[in-house]
């Protein structure tokens, strides 16, 4: 199966290793990684801040490299979820379209289409999974604690392939962390708060780890951390997965 | 976007100053929330429920017309009054007509969001009218001259503490005294004396029914009716919106309404008025103040089927965070900020940017708006219509124009990782919002594509 | 054009296309195997005193034997030894010393706890507001499962003030702390009996 990466402009970045990880993990399960050299961005954060508009020119650089492939993964849920629903390009709608359908975050690619049961994964630590909104909650990829509907979760069910490690119940499973976009700096207050706020409920409960779908969340929750002095870290949850240690 | 000062950015800073008094809101709040979980995990229908009250309401919007003449003559027919304001002056004008008319200066008020949102105490205090507001929590953030910060626990930002001080001042109860019992039975005689002697009783709506022209109001303490039922004049005031079709429908809404406001199974008192008292008068006020404009809104009109439970307020992980103040409305929270900018989209541009997108709101509530996809489009709508601030719209053009072309992309990035590794102050400094109360991301020396181009690429081409 | 016409107009020209209401038979309401057990459980965790087991002289010793503060108990049972039915010229405004309010309610509802009583029943609507604590009377086979259920029954029924009462008034207002008695009632007691 061949499958063309799609890693967020932030991963590419500033987070090598996550797209590492992922294209590890994703070979190791038997898919053929193609990565469109000249990516950049879903065009999220002009979206989010209401500049939908503004993204005309990512979204079609966006179709102009994925709408040869049948299988886009991405590790992050937020970036998948964004594609997913504003992928617009006039004139080009039909295509736009299809790579919409085209468009799985990683770990519900892993649970859904190629059914992992089973994986070589390795993490002797105590973890605690940050349950991001987008993810959850705009591509379900576990139940929401506001509904009366029967739990399941797609992150949890892979960590538990995973050997050694102990997942952490939290008080709040699926708080907002409060990154937000460009929340995070033009609501700064209230971003750090809700920050501050899921690393105390992380700490409380004495993970090693924290782990996530999306690592732009984990960013966050990292530069909280850090700032405090803790010795707690962020992983994400490709990372996790495609550890062998 | 208006002055610093008054954006719920930096109003929430000003909250955020006091951070164990945020953990305490926060807890509060979340108690609430924890407490509406329970009470919808008593019902199997939950869900169900939650689409047959959306889908009532799509109904009820769509017929609106019909409703709202049907309600009408039966409510004329039960012996009411209906009067129409299409703006929150003329509601507060007819309000002070029918004082006038019966040559009284004093009266009782019960919960009414719509009150609020209209301005009414202030223009009725204007015109020499003194206006008690009867529910517990309304009236302390009156005494305390403030408007209220949620919709369904209005002094919900206010400690016992404080409140024992307002009553020692206003009710003259014994200094130092905070006990919520106490306080309250201090509240019952102050606000008894004033039941059994004003005349006019204001009271709002939680549900107008079509079918019957009767109207239903929903209270713990008893003091909607307290008023309405010891009043010669009693003044109803609605927005439009409140109707549902049949008295049939008031059961999905009450099954509703205090499992999601309080996690109640249903509030103490639900009282439906068809008719007055012999010799009182029943006066009902239709107001529609930005409702039909709301309504020709396809993308928002879906927040007209709102029913004021405020579950959305509990759950937003930013309102608990920030207090109902910093949204500088009468309806604070996710709901407020879908509804304030119909009104007036320049002063409340800040308001649907008061959010994460996480969706928790639209979760909760119980007649299934999708308020995290109106924030978005509030966000789209506000910066088409010129309201973003200069300084982002200049961000976000630079920024759409970067990554729009991979190799500025490419060399951009670069360029911004060598200078945070090699001059950090540049970016760890005071004017980076980021940095403040966080660590940035140490960068790296490769990006991934440089990984890529070195270990992959070569099996791919 | 008036505001009548001027709102009415608008909410014409911008409502969308009908959509169709829901039927309510559709929807799987819960049902109780022993509807009155949890009536009386919901009635309780809500603050109430549910009580079963008195016929009409020990409801008359319960009250009296209770409530001693004030000494004016008005009901709407007839045959309810010391407590007397409210005289139609008294005003209202006088009865801010009624300790006792003694109600037969029309039914329950045992998803909530809640009794129906309309102004047929209660005289004066004010009474059961105004009283220091509440009695009410309640058949337990008018009981039904939920609200949905609740509205059948009520139908059409003419009334011209109608109400659900779920307990003693209460508020949280204060730092969400529970107080029983806001501006109504402090306490109310409800009777399960049939023969009344």
């Amino acid at each position: 199966m061949t499958v063309a990466l799609f890693i967020p402009c932030y991963i590419d970045q500033f987070y090598p290793n996550v797209g590492i990880a992922t294209l590890q993990l994703l070979e190791k399960l038997g898919c053929e990684i193609v990565f469109p050299p000249n990516q950049t961005c879903c065009g999220q954060p002009m979206a989010n801040a209401g500049f939908e508009h503004l993204a005309t020119n990512c979204n079609q650089l966006f179709l102009k490299n994925f709408s040869a492939y049948e299988y886009i993964v991405c590790p992050s849920g937020s970036c998948t979820l964004h594609i997913k629903d504003h992928l617009h390009v006039e004139g080009d709608n039909e295509k736009a379209n299809q790579v919409r359908n085209r468009v799985y975050e990683l770990t519900e690619f892993l649970t859904d289409v190629l059914q992992v049961e089973k994986l070589n994964a390795r993490f002797p630590h105590r973890v605690g999974l940050h349950q991001s909104c987008h993810g959850q909650r705009g591509l379900h990829l576990s139940q929401m604690t506001e509904l009366v509907a029967p739990p399941y979760s797609k992150p949890v069910q892979l960590l538990k392939m995973v050997q050694g490690l102990e997942l952490a119940d939290l008080n709040r499973k699926d708080e907002c962390c409060g990154f937000g976009g460009t929340f995070c700096v033009t609501e700064e207050a209230v971003s750090v708060k809700m920050g501050k706020d899921r690393v105390a409920d992380h700490l409380q409960q004495q993970v090693e780890f924290i782990t996530g779908a999306d690592m732009s969340c984990l960013m966050h929750l990292e530069g909280i951390l850090r700032r405090g002095g803790q010795r707690v870290q962020v992983k994400h949850i490709a990372e996790i997965l495609n550890a062998s240690n | 976007m208006g002055t610093s000062t008054t954006t719920h950015a930096s109003l929430s800073e000003q909250f955020n100053a006091d951070e164990a008094r945020v953990n305490w809101h926060d807890e509060t709040l979340w108690w609430v929330r924890q407490k509406r979980d329970k009470a919808a995990w008593t019902l199997p229908e939950w869900e169900e429920l939650r689409e047959t009250a959306s889908r009532i309401k799509h109904n009820t919007l769509s017929n609106l017309h019909q409703y709202l003449l049907s309600f009408e003559e039966k409510a004329l027919a039960n012996g009411c009054t209906v009067h129409w304001a299409a703006n929150a002056a003329e509601h507060n004008e007819i309000v002070l007509n029918i004082l006038r008319d019966q040559k009284i200066d004093q009266l009782v008020k019960s919960k009414s969001m719509l009150t609020e949102e209209c301005h009414l105490n202030e223009y009725l205090a204007a015109n020499g009218i003194d206006v008690t507001d009867t529910d517990l929590g309304e009236r302390i953030v009156q005494l305390a001259k403030e408007a209220p910060s949620h919709i369904v626990l209005p002094c919900i930002h206010k400690k016992k503490e404080e409140i024992g001080e307002l009553f020692h001042e206003h009710l003259g109860t014994p200094a130092g005294n905070a006990d919520p019992l106490f306080l309250t039975r201090a509240a019952r005689a102050h606000l008894r004396e004033k039941f059994l002697t004003r005349r006019v009783a204001i009271t709002g709506v939680n549900f107008a029914v079509a079918e019957t022209g009767e109207f239903v109001v929903c209270t713990n303490e008893g003091n909607a009716d307290m008023g309405a039922h010891l009043a010669d004049v009693h003044i109803a005031c609605m927005g439009i919106e409140k109707l549902i079709p049949e008295r049939k429908h008031l059961g999905v809404f009450l099954r509703l309404l205090a499992r999601s406001a309080t996690g109640q199974p249903i509030t103490t008192y639900s009282s439906h008025f068809v008719k007055p008292r012999p010799g009182q008068q029943l006066h009902i006020i239709l107001v529609d103040n930005g409702r039909s404009t709301q309504l020709g809104r396809e993308d928002f009109r879906n927040s007209l089927k709102c029913i004021r439970c405020g579950a959305c307020m509990n759950t937003c992980p930013v309102y608990r965070r920030s207090g109902g103040h910093s949204y500088h409305t009468a309806i604070a929270g996710p709901i407020g900020s879908i509804l304030a900018p119909n009104l007036d989209m320049k002063k409340y541009a800040d308001l649907p940017f008061a959010s994460t997108l996480c969706g928790s709101c639209s979760n909760v509530c119980p007649v299934k708006i999708d308020i995290h996809n109106q924030l978005y489009q509030w966000r789209q709508e506000i910066t088409r219509a010129g309201y973003a601030p200069a300084g982002k719209a200049a961000a976000m053009k630079a920024m759409a124009m970067g990554l729009s072309k991979p190799g500025w992309y490419r060399l951009g990035g670069k360029i911004a990782r060598r200078m945070m590794r090699a001059i950090p102050f540049l970016f760890n400094n005071r004017l980076n919002a980021w940095y403040k109360q966080r660590e940035m991301p140490a960068p790296p020396k490769e990006t991934f594509a440089d990984w890529y181009r070195k270990n992959k690429n070569q099996s791919n081409q | 054009m008036n505001s009548r016409d001027q709102i009415l107009a608008a909410v014409k020209k911008n409502q969308p296309a009908l959509q169709p209401l829901p039927a309510l038979a559709d929807l799987q309401a819960i049902r109780f195997t022993h509807p009155v057990e949890k009536f009386t459980e919901v009635l309780t965790s809500i603050g109430a005193d549910v009580r079963t087991g008195y016929d009409l002289n020990a409801i008359a010793t319960f009250i009296d034997g209770n409530f001693t503060e004030g000494r004016r108990f008005l009901g709407n049972i007839p045959g309810l030894p010391g407590v007397g039915s409210l005289d139609s010229t008294v005003d209202t405004h006088t009865l801010e010393d009624l300790e006792v309010f003694v109600l037969k309610a029309g039914f329950g509802v045992a998803e909530n706890g809640a009794v129906w009583v309309t102004d047929a029943q209660v005289q004066e609507r004010v009474l059961p507001f105004i009283c220091q604590h509440l009695v009410v009377i309640l058949d337990p086979a008018t009981i039904v499962n939920n609200m949905h259920e609740a509205y059948e029954r009520i139908g059409n029924q003419d009334y011209h003030f109608g109400l659900f009462i779920a307990g003693p008034s209460k508020t949280a207002d204060i730092e969400q702390s529970l107080v029983l008695g806001a501006h109504g009632p402090k306490t109310m007691t409800l009777f399960l009996n049939g023969g009344i």
